[in-house]
């Protein structure tokens, strides 16, 4: 067993600096690594491009990173919720680019995946696809989208162990496995770090050798942006 | 477990005590188009309100673009988890037999065309099938989300709307003023005067709203509207 385990927040996000590129899992605010983005603003450092498929809210998710200035540019695919960066995008402070999210996470899987760039269909026609080279595959036309190229990737998964390997659980999965293995050192934190060999190698969504550093995750809030409810009968 | 699907989004109707009939009336003529069997995704406004309406004899699964298949209605209170969303953000549950996954493999089920039918919103559509949703220029831009990934690649896009926008001037137009979100994909627009198929030679009237007239509807189209013969009433 080849072991990922570090104990400390603090640890897994050595090497950090300032102008890196970042891949930040989480769709809304639904499995967002918390541990690594609270180390990202406590340590200050800026000039970052954050590519994460929503830019969180005013005081949560990436929304701490925005307030702090720390961010240079997002690319994500929607960034509503978030007046602070509506503000900053508005006054040319903070670079956006906005790009359809399945394009995003094709971009994320062929870092991954070892493809330099990848066709899709979608944008074609529209102004994400302008500057981009399009081609014409049995009569339909597809747009050249390149594989994103990132420092670090910081996912979060529900249970993991110190080979690496993760679990996700429910809508929380999103796009931390496909983050895993795109950037060149992948941070893992997991709400329930496991001796190696209680997980089911069956049920393994993400293998460790995606994964470089893995640690337990602390406090989590969990935040829920729309609670939706309805009333027993 | 049909009666459960239909309950889906009744919460957030019920929330909307303002809700205008002829939303409502759009939403039920959407649902007749749902076919047993189909895997469909809705988007964000009326297309939400389509699966209180889908008949109750037919399987039906819904799909979320941030990673489920087989959603549910939303949860009783205290039982919502942070960890089970759909695209919207809101809490939800799942029905038995659904399924989680990531991100590229949802888009990997609309690219790949395995979605049968999605039905969105729209602040404009071409008589050619352009469809503009995302972005008005000179306000704030949230993005486009799926909209783009949904658009470029869906056989069976149905766009629900009002016929006409806040101002009175028409959203069936000649050509989109708005940037584009796809091009010559929309293949059908239910709105509140009309069941309209995209066709070559533009828009085809198929069905009138109740009480609705074909001069009406021919006044409140920018586009070509083609009428061909007797226009039936829909069926709600």
């Amino acid at each position: 067993m080849i072991n990922k385990k570090v104990n400390s927040v603090n640890d897994a996000t050595k090497g950090i600096s300032d102008n890196m590129t970042f891949m930040l899992g989480g769709f809304g605010l639904s499995g967002i690594p918390e541990n690594a983005i609270k180390a990202l603003v406590d340590s200050g450092i800026k000039g970052l491009t954050c590519i994460s498929n929503n830019a969180g809210v005013d005081d949560f998710g990436l929304g701490l990173l925005l307030q702090k200035k720390q961010i240079k540019k997002m690319v994500s695919s929607y960034v509503g919720e978030n007046d602070e960066f509506e503000r900053q995008m508005l006054s040319g402070e903070l670079d956006v680019e906005l790009i359809p999210q399945g394009t995003l996470a094709e971009r994320c899987r062929a870092a991954q995946a070892g493809f330099p760039a990848i066709y899709t269909p979608a944008g074609y026609g529209t102004e994400v696809a302008e500057g981009k080279e399009t081609r014409e595959f049995d009569g339909k036309m597809y747009v050249l989208e390149h594989a994103f190229k990132a420092d670090f990737a910081f996912v979060k998964a529900w249970k993991g162990d110190a080979a690496g390997n993760l679990i996700f659980k429910g809508t929380a999965r999103n796009f931390n496995p496909v983050m895993c293995g795109a950037a060149k050192i992948t941070v893992a934190e997991v709400e329930e770090l496991v001796p190696v060999g209680e997980l089911d190698p069956n049920q393994i969504h993400i293998p460790g050798i995606f994964v470089q550093r893995i640690f337990k995750g602390e406090n989590y809030e969990k935040r829920i942006e729309q609670r939706t409810v309805r009333q027993k009968e | 477990m049909l009666k459960v699907i239909n309950e889906i989004f009744r919460v957030s109707e019920d929330k909307k005590q303002n809700i205008m009939l002829d939303k409502t009336g759009i939403a039920k003529r959407i649902a007749k188009e749902v076919q047993d069997g189909y895997y469909v995704n809705l988007g964000i406004g009326i297309p939400t309100l389509v699966a209180n309406y889908v008949r109750e004899d037919i399987e039906v699964e819904f799909q979320s673009e941030n990673g489920v298949l087989g959603m549910g209605p939303f949860p009783f209170e205290g039982e919502e988890d942070a960890d089970i969303i759909n695209a919207g953000k809101q809490t939800i549950t799942t029905l038995p037999g659904a399924s989680f996954f990531d991100s590229a493999m949802s888009f990997s089920m609309i690219r790949g065309q395995h979605v049968d039918l999605t039905i969105l919103g729209a602040m404009e559509v071409a008589e050619n099938g352009d469809i503009a949703n995302w972005k008005i220029p000179g306000k704030m831009v949230k993005g486009m989300g799926g909209a783009m990934d949904l658009v470029a690649s869906a056989e069976n896009i149905i766009v629900a709307m009002m016929h006409t926008n806040r101002a009175g001037a028409s959203k069936l137009l000649k050509k989109c003023s708005l940037p584009l979100t796809g091009v010559g994909c929309v293949k059908k627009i239910v709105t509140n005067l009309a069941v309209i198929e995209v066709t070559d030679k533009g828009f085809k009237l198929l069905e009138r709203a109740p009480g609705v007239s074909v001069d009406e509807i021919k006044k409140a189209t920018e586009g070509n509207l083609i009428v061909e013969g007797e226009i039936p009433e829909m069926n709600i």
